[in-house]
């Protein structure tokens, strides 16, 4: 083969090895059980600074995607702060991470179902295409070394979080 | 004489700052920002299509984010910073022409460039070699035995 020929064939193949990695790095695969979780830092959805998840090292978290336009995480919400005032301690915490949306929209659901956990802001959607989400609500529950320890691509309630999440957190609230 | 000149040279100062004043906001005044015109430059960025073909609940919350911006006076430029700012820069439909983002631009022209410049120089060795039968100057046709025998065929049929 000659010069000019491998030099014809180093450019096919670098062209098509940019659109294959064109094609994978647009799609994400859900981060599965057993796995660590992206430690992205997001800024806060209410008052400045950023916060990321490795800041919550040493603590249960439940980690839930959520938007304002979404209707079932309208009817979530009320079980996650629930949930959150029961098991909210030191060693466990909710934390919203509002993903896709309007800043003030954001604040306006989180002020009008009266939220108590941390809430994050992800505009530009790149922590939840770091845990491989495809839509919104999306829960994780990672414990305090930052690996997934159940999921749900979908909204949670009240029993669900009782039966399926409430077993891994530690006992006594402390 | 040199205090009517002076009067005459502070009127035209006066009529020229005037025109220039009353020019002024309408040389620098953007045009108005419209929807429509907006929704065709954005994305939704849940669809993953353009704004103006979107109608998911997201997409209607972006276009009366974009109505409030407009009833604010804001620019469109204004607004799309706005957009930008809360959905970062994947909201844009076309891709800023500044730092990384201007590659998007650049790369297709390197490469349409590079292409025709390709297709020119074997265009042009390929008429060099005699492709398309233009440099040839020899007689075409059958040469040695089978000019013989097409000869013979010729006389045989009569042709």
């Amino acid at each position: 083969m000659s010069v000019r020929s491998s030099i014809a064939v180093l450019a096919v193949l670098a062209l098509v090895g940019l659109l294959v990695y064109g094609l994978v790095s647009k799609g994400s695969s859900r981060i599965a059980v057993g796995e660590q979780v992206p430690s992205t830092s997001l800024p806060r959805l209410e008052g400045d600074g950023d916060e990321s998840l490795a800041q919550y090292e040493g603590r249960w978290v439940l980690v839930n995607f959520w938007a304002s336009w979404c209707e079932p995480c309208k009817q979530e919400a009320p079980a996650l702060e629930e949930f959150q005032r029961q098991q909210g301690s030191p060693k466990f915490t909710v934390l919203g991470i509002d993903t896709r949306d309007l800043t003030d929209d954001g604040r306006e659901f989180a002020r009008s179902y009266g939220l108590s956990y941390p809430l994050l802001r992800d505009g530009d959607g790149g922590a939840a295409h770091g845990f491989g989400t495809t839509g919104v609500p999306e829960n994780f529950l990672v414990d305090p070394k930052g690996t997934v320890r159940w999921l749900l691509p979908g909204p949670v309630d009240e029993q669900y979080l009782h039966e399926q999440v409430e077993p891994f957190l530690p006992k006594a609230k402390s | 004489m040199r205090g009517a000149f002076a009067n005459v040279a502070g009127c035209l100062l006066a009529v020229m700052l005037m025109a220039l004043l009353a020019s002024a906001p309408t040389a620098t005044a953007a045009p108005p920002a419209s929807l429509i015109e907006i929704e065709k430059q954005v994305m939704c960025p849940v669809c993953g299509t353009l704004l103006q073909l979107a109608e998911s609940p997201q997409a209607q919350r972006e276009k009366a984010f974009i109505r409030r911006l407009i009833a604010e006076g804001k620019t469109e430029a204004q607004i799309k910073d706005a957009l930008v700012a809360e959905y970062g820069e994947e909201v844009l439909a076309l891709p800023q022409g500044s730092g990384f983002s201007l590659s998007a631009y650049v790369v297709p022209i390197i490469a349409f460039v590079v292409a025709a410049v390709a297709l020119a120089l074997g265009v042009l060795r390929w008429r060099r070699a005699g492709g398309g039968g233009h440099g040839n100057t020899g007689p075409a046709g059958p040469k040695g035995d089978d000019a013989e025998r097409l000869d013979a065929d010729l006389a045989r049929y009569d042709l």
